[in-house]
């Protein structure tokens, strides 16, 4: 959904590649053109399908080879039942949803695990920018201008921790992204993306 | 006309539709408990069975389609009813796939229906002839597909009835069928398509021509069954269609204050109805329409348990305008096939064609049919 260059693309889809077992399931929620389900059916064996909102993304994955059911994610996922796959995706998708909570909840329900990636909206540009430029950040997590943008939420990794404690859902694995490399110190400052794995 | 000659030498030729007759002294039990004799079922067949008969594909057709889907007739200057999608490097690539295209019983374009002639009173059945179901259809196809050779499908595809048909060819032969492409359908007939249908019915049946089904030595009901056809087409296209194509667009310049045929939207219904009866038995209509009316996968259970146990692989298409078999049926489907873990892909094609969609975006169509029977052939092949 993003526009990034090729390699964050890529680091992106390799971080969440080595969150997966290999041979598992998996559901994409917005899977665009396929990208990463196709990444991880030749890396991880996995069997994959997608949710996508998009026909000529639609048509994009029916080229790659997979099963995409044409649909928006708010509706999409009660169709499913519980724990029918090990990974429910939301990259870069869930910030554009109408309910989080409740889309959240409900891939927790169908998933096994749920692997969530983001922008980090507190990131150190978007803050001196929200601060000095007195403007909402534009950032290469975050391309868009407010007329533009297709995401509705704007969340930080606190935000995202927090969330997840008071909905005692837990977190499994964690990963913090720059443009081309991990983050490991103070990642709500110095993270363009995150990606956590959780579980109910 | 130049392009027609490209047209013919890229696609399949001339083809020949063919017959299947079932052994004289086999009975064909219907789904309501009926049977009758001497099954006849036409057919045509385009590209070949290969020698591990995992490439065959079976095509199913709508209300007034037939076997003739793709390529030429001799003589004839128009194409099958699917000559856009069936054909060598086309969605249903005659090159790969060896593509049966069945009639089904109860019409009247060379199969077994209420024109056959009944061999113990050597007249047409008319009304005499059983009630067909769908599911009769689809078990007179699986006779065909037998006497073929054909023990696998590697997919079955239909729009509007032919969806039906590909959707019960899944449920009652789940073992025989590795995928279905459902487009355009619904998996039971709603209160609405049931009235439309009867509206088509009692306008054949008002007719005096009709005289009860007993009309093949007489005069046909003509004017019932083109005003049933009328009915049939409003459903087919949608309101955006007969407004780009008809408008209020006038025959004439300007008004005539009198009931003849005034507006382009009605020479056209008119047009199509009376070409309709050339081709088309009234009762076959009947028949058909009855079929579809009973058409019910689900029955009295939830929609998801009629799929249990299928491991077919799906791929469904609706379209945005279609509201004779709206989007949200085949969604229905989608979600009873997701319940059940099946493998399955969903397309809503935006068109605005209506129902007619099925056949005129045939582009849309192909970008999906190709890759994903090249995907499950591929699929298929390695497997074993």
């Amino acid at each position: 959904m993003i526009s990034k260059s090729k390699e964050e693309l890529r680091l992106d889809h390799k971080v969440i590649g080595d969150m997966i077992e290999n041979g598992s399931t998996v559901l994409d929620l917005g899977c665009g053109s396929g990208e990463l389900l196709e990444y991880l059916a030749s890396s991880k064996d996995v069997k994959g399908s997608g949710v996508e909102i998009s026909e000529e993304a639609i048509y994009r994955c029916v080229e790659k080879g997979l099963s995409v059911s044409h649909g928006d994610i708010d509706s999409g996922l009660k169709e499913y039942p519980d724990h029918l796959f090990d990974y429910v995706i939301f990259n870069q998708t869930m910030q554009q949803v109408h309910r989080p909570k409740e889309a959240i909840r409900e891939a927790l329900r169908v998933g096994k695990k749920v692997i969530i990636g983001f922008p980090n909206f507190c990131y150190i540009k978007a803050r001196l920018q929200l601060f000095f430029g007195g403007h909402v950040p534009v950032t290469p997590s975050l391309p868009y201008t407010w007329y533009d943008t297709p995401n509705l939420h704007f969340l930080s990794i606190k935000d995202f921790t927090n969330f997840c404690a008071q909905e005692k859902i837990k977190t499994e694995k964690k990963v913090f992204l720059a443009e081309k490399s991990i983050v490991k110190f103070m990642p709500n400052i110095f993270a363009l993306n995150a990606v956590f794995q959780i579980s109910r | 006309m130049p392009q027609r000659a490209k047209k013919e030498k890229e696609g399949l030729g001339i083809v020949q539709t063919q017959y299947y007759n079932a052994p004289k002294d086999e009975k064909f039990l219907m789904e309501s408990g009926a049977s009758f004799s001497e099954l006849k079922i036409a057919y045509e067949t385009y590209g070949k069975l290969n020698s591990r008969k995992n490439n065959a594909v079976l095509i199913c057709h709508a209300l007034s389609g037939d076997a003739h889907a793709a390529g030429y007739h001799a003589g004839e200057k128009k194409p099958g009813w699917w000559d856009d999608m069936i054909g060598p490097e086309k969605a249903f690539d005659t090159n790969k796939y060896f593509v049966v295209s069945s009639n089904i019983i109860g019409g009247c374009k060379g199969s077994s229906g209420p024109n056959s002639i009944n061999p113990s009173t050597g007249k047409p059945y008319a009304l005499s002839f059983p009630i067909v179901s769908v599911v009769d259809m689809v078990n007179a196809q699986k006779k065909l597909l037998d006497f073929l050779g054909v023990k696998k499908l590697l997919s079955v595809c239909g729009g509007s009835m032919g969806g039906m048909q590909a959707l019960q060819w899944a449920v009652s032969y789940p073992e025989e069928v590795v995928s279905c492409i459902p487009i355009a359908t619904t998996y039971k007939h709603s209160a609405q398509q049931i009235a439309f249908d009867e509206v088509g019915r009692q306008a054949i049946m008002a007719d005096p021509a009709w005289n009860g089904g007993d009309y093949y030595e007489k005069q046909c009901p003509s004017a019932g069954l083109a005003v049933a056809r009328m009915i049939g087409h409003i459903t087919y296209m949608s309101n955006e269609s007969m407004e780009k194509k008809f408008g209020r667009v006038l025959k004439k310049k300007e008004l005539g204050y009198e009931f003849s045929t005034e507006f382009e939207v009605e020479g056209y219904l008119r047009y199509r109805g009376d070409n309709f009866v050339k081709r088309f038995d009234a009762n076959s209509y009947l028949y058909i329409t009855k079929a579809m009316d009973y058409f019910d996968l689900q029955k009295d259970q939830k929609l998801y348990h009629a799929f249990k146990d299928i491991k077919t692989r799906f791929l469904v298409i609706a379209f945005s305008s279609d509201w004779l078999y709206p989007p949200a049926q085949s969604k229905e489907i989608v979600r009873a096939l997701k319940m059940n873990g099946i493998d399955v892909t969903y397309c809503e094609i935006s068109s605005d064609y209506g129902h007619d969609a099925f056949l005129l975006e045939f582009q849309e169509e192909t970008k999906l049919i190709k890759h994903f029977l090249d995907n499950t052939h591929k699929k298929l092949e390695r497997k074993k």
